[in-house]
């Protein structure tokens, strides 16, 4: 029968699919493996084993003060969803519980800020933030990654919310819950995953952001995305370490980015393959 | 649901997204609108003065500007292309009855988690360098020349990079969409004798419509402000070579402090942008219903 | 106590009435059905009354107070919806317990009812699963448990047991018909289905495009039919509905007849036809009776013995004092 797969055709396919899988993820691979290589090892030519030297990851830190942008990094990343979550979980609760005839071009609306390409305003940002003293500071950024991904936050916390039966919430006033009863006992807990996996998308976007990170930073304020482009500059052909320090800066999200496989389809695609 | 009390609540909670996303919007962009009209250069601000369409008219007739609509027109169509086509293959095979298979999906959208710096320093230095990379070693292996990526083929080596980089979210969002595909309706074709290929073209295409869709407008709106990768790898040169609209406008800002024509060019990349946008909105405002 | 007025209750959505101006009188522990066409309004008038939606105009009184703006809170009403609408994340026991958290009552108190609530209702097994883990009679069992645990001025039922099977239908309906007995509170139900409205109402309210076409006992509604609309909506099947030639012999615009009241023979009668389909149930037959001239197909019951088939040319005799004649508004003609 042509349903019954054969173990032979299974393991073909399977090798074909570790070999593609392995070809993508081999840069990755070749990055962490050099990354515990001496800076000899790591010019010497193609190979895979290393000799397991912590030495590149000390440099990383003593020379560079690794810490202080994977702290910027953490701050931006946490403050700026933090913060949009704040902004968006009533908005979303209105619009998917109280819509009225204009919700769906106001979503529309939103969707169309987040399409503005950021060159375009480069202009405008660049002088105000040099004009209010906003330069490689972290709260200037919090809040403009925040507004880069507020749409998106909002959608995403929106097509969660829709997914809650209104009737639900009706039972609730029905038996006799206030407005804050409603959102405390019955909203919040059905939303946790959905707020959850939004909270994790935002994060994964605005610790890689690396447009306005790189224009609006030079040290102090400057998150991993800001400090690794530094490493562009011709100081040196340090491949190990260049390597220590780009592992660093993906590894958090890298693993992040794995929980969130299915929260990533829905949230970058506002919803529309879920 | 819809009682007064709830609506004019609703109306409260609305209230602070709509006005700092408002403000996002008007106040930048209007400020954009105004400089591009305006003679202003950061270098020499004494000497600002209106310029009617001057930096538009600079713009246009720059060659770089040309040059650079280009580069960002291939950039965009090949990454689509290699995405669109890898996606499509790499999906259909995690679907099929392979061992591992949540392994091999991890491994393939990892890319997708690794900032733009970083993925372009690590094909920059570990894979293309005409020394030290992977690639150099593979040629030296076989005995021929290393290639210098970046010098001579310097958009193509930044496609290869970006494609990379997208590749896995076509591959999920077109897997997603694929894991979705009716089974009975596949078994039922089976069973009418249709082949593989057939099923494919028939079946599988027709419902992966949507999806190839979407992410043919979601990435074009991200590939269209490709920057760190430019700046990390070729800064834009040799020449104008890999320099696309992003590029070339951040020049125009950072380093030659022409507030004026940036932001003109500005203005030319919201229009350019929102072209796509149009046919996004389309096909996302379709699903709220 | 559990007595509500609507006074000219009225509903817009926009520039659409759906609800024109609406009078209805329910008395305390009456058990009330809405019935009527999809569309009608009837979710729309318990939504009204429960205070899920604001009344465009008009007043809604429960047990003599004004409660038109009061919240669905504050009526004392319970509500039952054709989803459940089970708190997902709660097991039976708090689903069942929310009602009496919310009303502040104490921890024994609350035990004590949840208790009797799970006894009535065959749920003590299942105090502490949730919701996903029942099917589909075990949910609308708790979802009645979460409401009578209050012990609310009134019931409302929207369609409560359209998403079960037939043979659970049965069993919940007569649970609640059982619940109502013993607990003699105002019951406000609606419903598609005609069995469930006539075996379960003490009044059928029919409503037709947001009006009330007739309020009165299912007997009333089925032997005495105000209008046309609801002589061809209340009987199972339909009653016989003719016009022209035949109904003007009645000096009637239209006239009605229910299948059992027209007699069936081959010898002779008042119409002359051939049998179509027949159904034989067993104890009833039913033919649908062709080319009798009165334009449709006549409906005939008929005893479960008689022997017709397809093409079997029979006679039709309409039993006088059985028919419905209604005017050219549609209206009974006494
Ligand atoms: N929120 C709303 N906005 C606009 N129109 C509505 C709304 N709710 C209901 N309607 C309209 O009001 C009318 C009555 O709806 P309602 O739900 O009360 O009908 P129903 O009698 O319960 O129908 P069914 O038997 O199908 O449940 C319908 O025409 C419906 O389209
Ligand atoms: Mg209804």
């Amino acid at each position: 029968m042509a349903r019954a797969v054969t173990r032979n055709t299974r393991i073909g396919w399977t090798i074909v699919a570790w070999a593609v899988a392995l070809v993508i993820f081999f840069p990755i691979l070749y990055t962490i493996i050099t990354s515990f290589k001496s800076e000899q090892e790591a010019i010497a030519g193609f190979d895979l084993i290393p000799s397991l030297t912590l030495e590149s990851y000390q440099t990383v830190q003593t020379q560079n003060n690794y810490f202080r942008p994977f702290m910027n990094s953490v701050i931006l990343a946490v403050g700026s969803t933090l913060l949009a979550l704040i902004v968006a979980i009533p908005a979303a609760w209105a619009m998917a519980f109280s819509p009225t005839r204009h919700t769906k071009n106001i979503l529309m609306w939103m969707l169309s800020t987040k399409m503005m390409p950021a060159v375009a305003v480069l202009v405008p940002i660049y002088l105000i933030f040099l004009r209010f003293g906003l330069m490689d500071t972290r709260i200037g950024l919090t809040v403009l990654l925040m507004l880069i991904n507020l749409p998106i936050v909002v959608w995403m916390l929106y097509t969660y919310f829709r997914e809650i039966p209104g009737e639900i919430l009706e039972a609730a006033r029905m038996d006799g819950a206030s407005l804050r009863d409603e959102i405390l006992y019955i909203l919040t807990p059905m939303a946790v995953p959905g707020i959850a996996s939004t909270m994790l998308l935002n994060v994964i976007l605005a610790w890689n952001e690396a447009f306005w990170t790189i224009q609006l930073t030079t040290t102090s304020a400057a998150p991993l995305s800001a400090f690794i482009a530094s490493f562009s500059s011709p100081q040196g052909l340090f491949w190990a370490k260049l390597s220590a320090a780009s592992t660093m800066a993906i590894a958090p999200i890298l693993i992040l980015g794995w929980f969130s496989q299915k929260q990533l389809v829905r949230g970058l695609t506002f919803g529309a393959v879920k | 649901m819809a009682t007064r009390q709830t609506a004019s609540l609703a109306r409260l909670m609305r209230a602070p997204a709509i006005i700092l996303l408002l403000i996002w919007m008007v106040v930048p962009l209007g400020m954009t609108l105004y400089y591009s009209f305006l003679n202003y250069n950061l270098l020499n601000p004494a000497v600002t003065s209106w310029a009617g369409w001057f930096n538009y008219q600079y713009f246009y007739t720059d060659p770089a500007f040309l040059d650079s609509l280009w580069n960002t027109l291939v950039l965009v169509v090949g990454v689509l292309l290699i995405t669109v086509c890898g996606g499509i293959a790499i999906a259909i095979l995690i679907d099929k009855p392979i061992f591992g298979q949540g392994l091999v999906r991890i491994l393939v959208i990892s890319p997708f988690f690794v900032m733009p710096p970083v993925a372009a320093l690590i094909w920059k230095n570990m894979i293309m360098h005409p020394s030290y990379g992977v690639f150099a070693d593979i040629a030296k292996f076989f005995g021929t020349s290393p290639v210098d990526w970046f010098a001579q083929y310097p958009l193509f080596s930044i496609i290869i990079i970006v494609a990379w980089q997208w590749l896995p979210f076509a591959t999920l969002i077109l897997l997603t969409s694929l894991q979705s595909l009716d089974g009975e309706q596949m078994e039922a074709a089976e069973m009418d004798g249709a082949p593989a290929y057939s099923r494919f073209i028939h079946l599988v295409l027709p419902h992966m419509a949507r999806a190839i869709t979407v992410v043919i407008l979601i990435q074009t709106i991200f590939l269209l402000s490709i920057y760190a990768e430019i700046l990390v790898t070729t800064n834009g040169g040799p020449g104008t070579a890999s320099t696309n609209l992003t590029y070339l406008i951040y020049r125009a800002a950072r380093l030659n402090f022409d507030i004026g024509g940036a932001a003109a060019g500005g203005v030319i990349a919201v229009v350019l942008a929102n072209i796509v946008a149009i046919f996004l909105m389309r096909a996302v405002g379709k699903n709220l219903d | 106590m559990g007595r509500i007025t609507l006074e000219g209750v009225t509903k817009r959505f926009g520039d659409v009435e759906v609800i024109p101006p609406l009078n209805l009188d329910i008395e305390d522990g009456e058990f009330v059905v809405f019935v009527g066409p999809s569309g009608c309004g009837k979710s729309t008038l318990l939504r009204l009354i429960a205070g899920l939606e604001d009344v465009s105009a008009g007043r809604i009184l429960i047990d003599g107070t004004d409660a038109t703006e009061a919240s669905p809170a504050k009526r004392g009403l319970a509500m039952v919806f054709q989803s459940y609408a089970l708190y997902p994340h709660m097991s039976v026991r708090k689903n069942i317990a929310f009602p009496l958290k919310m009303a502040g009552m104490d921890k024994a108190e609350q035990d004590r009812r949840i208790a009797a609530a799970a006894n009535a209702l065959n749920l003590t097994d299942y105090l502490d699963r949730r919701p996903g883990q029942l099917s589909g009679g075990q949910r609308q069992r708790v979802a009645i448990g979460r409401a009578i645990v209050r012990e609310p001025s009134a019931f409302l039922f929207d369609e409560p047991l359209s998403n079960l099977d037939a043979a659970l239908r049965v069993g919940m309906r007569l649970e609640i018909s059982e619940l109502h007995t013993r607990l003699r509170t105002t019951m406000i139900y609606v419903t598609h289905d005609q069995v469930e409205a006539m075996t379960l109402a003490d009044k059928i309210v029919v409503l037709h495009a947001g009006r009330i076409e007739q309020v009165g006992s299912p007997l009333d509604l089925y032997m005495r039919p105000r209008n046309v609309f609801v002589a061809g909506f209340i009987g199972s099947p339909k009653m016989n509905l003719f016009t022209g030639e035949a109904a003007a012999e009645y000096g009637a615009r239209t006239i009605g007849v229910r299948p059992e009241h027209i007699a069936i023979s081959t010898e002779g009668g008042t119409w002359k036809g051939r049998v179509g389909v027949s159904e034989h149930l067993g104890s009833d037959s039913f033919f649908y009776v062709e080319d009798t001239g009165l334009a449709e197909t006549v409906t005939v019951r008929a005893d479960g013995e008689i022997g017709l088939h397809h093409g079997d040319e029979v006679w039709l005799t309409p039993s006088e004092d059985k028919v419905h004649k209604f005017d050219d508004g549609g209206d009974l003609i006494e």
